[in-house]
């Protein structure tokens, strides 16, 4: 339980330091809010009343800690661009998003494993075939697989409308659908990349001598692969599918706005063009939250995988 | 055994002739990138036009010739930037260590825990680089961080080697051992993250300028044209494929590049 406890706590070390890079990036660059939100003509009268409303002339970290407490209480300050509160902008957005991560990760796990435990049986000519149709995958960046996918199940086979994003309470079907062609866009360079670092784990675990024990007694060898390497081998795998999410959240950034899905990377790419930065900076912290809390739960895992982690304390 | 390392040769193959494509480019594209009507509009690929032209009527070959330049070179001088400053913290990190190391590294997990065009989205939004060299040194520092973890892991472990111990009881500066005999030992580990380092630029500045956020408009990047193409799909498929093929193929060269690099520097282990 100390170790897992120590995780926890170096979650929540790590966010505050996103937190505090992102509040006080923003804070520098965004200049005044006031003058921003109304205009050139203000008086400075209007000005300071709109300061003292909002609190702008309280000192910095006196407004971080607000800011902060706002991620529990839901008031996290007002989007320029909307004039609207920005909780009530982020959360419907939320889900979305949070829905297209997973799904991308079901897909890479499904797919994945099974691929990887395939390709180590492969040896010479085949294996380097295998290698290179997988760089070849790691190549396509996901908004190129994207606009072709796009334009074949949504132009030509009228699967889904691009760009028409059904609301996710009213059509879950149809959002679903649309959200699928996304997914795979952003599974297929990690589906590639978990493939290729699962085969070389578990090559490398095979040369161990205690696989070669079980097969030198006559144990079926892919019993042994099943049975003993497997579990073995899990351990960094599930380590490297919590980087995987991180690398789907980035991906998932920039292929919503191919599909034209309503998720928190589309309105993160919006409030950046827009310069909205209050919106900017709570997606920040909502999208590291996310990486950063796949990663703790990963080594929470591999806590129970392998309780040997609990003496080392480092993975 | 002595194996023929196919993936070093294919990709340096691959990355040596766009390089060369690139360069060509640089000087003489077959017509003016910019110049509106040097054909038909919306024409398919012929013999005057390899890859066709787009809606104004402009080259596309001329455009992804310039476009990977912009690309090519944006990646090349943010990888240069991130390899050699992440370098120079991981070697001074992992060989001196102590409570810096400890400090660096808690930093560098916060953040490589962001996603590297989240970060790049933010640093390019806040410095609001206007030029291609601005956009070079924000994405470049972006990438310390990852360069960082991977020398320090390699400089730490060849800290406590005989021969570098032994070099240290000769009299060698702290200076020459990282330089001299440390440096060159870790290029097995370098070079193909060098390699990684290189794609994940591209890929980077590719998305960015898709989304429309980094290089403007007038110096075409694969991305904005990418982004450019999307709505002339039904129009001009040829303008999206032959654009995201180069770009495929340049990712894709260097990606076995890698992979070759990689299995030399295993064999010399």
């Amino acid at each position: 339980m100390k170790y897992a406890a120590k995780r926890v706590l170096m979650l929540a070390v790590t966010m505050l330091i996103v937190s505090l890079f992102a509040f006080v990036a923003f804070d520098l660059i965004s200049g005044d809010a006031a003058s921003a939100m109304l205009g050139m003509e203000a008086t400075e009268e209007a000005l300071e009343a709109l300061r003292e409303e909002l609190g702008l002339n309280r000192p910095l970290l006196v407004r971080y800690v607000d800011w902060l407490s706002g991620f529990v209480t839901g008031d996290l300050g007002v989007s320029y661009n909307y004039n609207l509160p920005v909780w009530e902008l982020v959360a419907p957005k939320i889900l979305v998003t949070l829905c297209l991560s997973l799904m991308s990760f079901l897909l890479i796990v499904a797919v994945s494993i099974p691929l990887g435990l395939a390709s180590v049986r492969s040896t010479g000519a085949l294996a380097g075939v295998q290698t290179a149709f997988n760089q070849l995958c790691m190549a396509v960046p996901p908004f190129f697989t994207g606009i072709i996918l796009s334009w074949v199940f949504g132009i030509a086979l009228k699967w889904f409308t691009p760009g028409d994003f059904p609301s996710l309470t009213q059509n879950f079907g149809g959002a679903m659908r649309h959200m699928f062609f996304a997914a795979v866009a952003i599974a297929i360079p990690r589906i590639a990349m978990t493939v290729r670092m699962l085969r070389s784990t578990i090559v490398s675990e095979m040369e161990k001598s205690y696989v070669r024990t079980a097969i030198s007694r006559g144990n079926d060898r892919s019993a042994v692969l099943r049975r003993h390497v497997l579990k073995n081998a899990l351990v960094p795998v599930v380590t490297f599918l919590a980087q995987t999410m991180a690398e789907i959240v980035a991906g998932s950034i920039v292929v919503e706005q191919v599909f034209g899905i309503a998720g928190l990377g589309r309105l993160l790419v919006a409030s950046i063009a827009n310069r909205d930065y209050p919106v900017v900076q709570t997606l920040v912290v909502l999208l590291a939250l996310w990486v950063v809390l796949s990663g703790t739960i990963a080594d929470l895992i591999n806590l129970r995988l392998d309780p040997r982690l609990k003496l080392g304390g480092d993975v | 055994m002595k194996q023929r390392n196919w993936y070093l040769r294919a990709g340096l193959f691959l990355t040596v002739a766009l390089a060369l494509l690139v360069i060509v480019g640089c000087f003489w594209t077959p017509y003016d990138p910019a110049a509106l009507m040097s054909g038909p509009k919306l024409q398919p690929p012929t013999l005057q036009h390899l890859m066709g032209t787009d809606k104004f009527g402009r080259d596309i070959f001329s455009r992804v010739l310039k476009g990977t330049w912009t690309t090519f070179s944006i990646a090349l001088g943010t990888v240069a930037v991130g390899a050699v400053l992440g370098t120079v913290v991981g070697a001074l990190t992992g060989y001196f260590g102590g409570l810096v190391d400890d400090a660096l590294m808690r930093i560098n997990d916060a953040l490589t825990a962001f996603p590297s065009i989240l970060l790049a989205l933010v640093v390019i939004s806040v410095v609001k680089p206007n030029s291609k060299f601005g956009i070079i040194a924000a994405l470049g520092a972006v990438f310390i961080p990852s360069f960082a973890r991977v020398s320090r892991t390699a400089f730490a472990a060849l800290r406590d080697v005989n021969y570098i111990k032994s070099a240290r009881l000769m009299g060698a500066g702290s200076g020459r051992i990282l330089l001299v005999h440390i440096l060159p030992n870790t290029m097995p580990v370098l070079l193909p993250a060098i390699t990684i380092g290189f794609n994940n630029a591209v890929l980077a500045e590719a998305s960015m300028s898709y989304l429309g956020i980094g290089v403007t408009p007038t110096n075409p990047s694969l991305g904005y044209m990418l982004s450019e193409a999307q709505g002339l799909f039904t129009a001009a498929p040829w303008y999206a494929l032959c654009t995201g093929f180069v770009l495929v193929l340049l990712v894709f060269g260097v990606g076995l590049l890698g992979e070759g690099l990689q299995r030399r520097g295993g064999e010399v282990e």
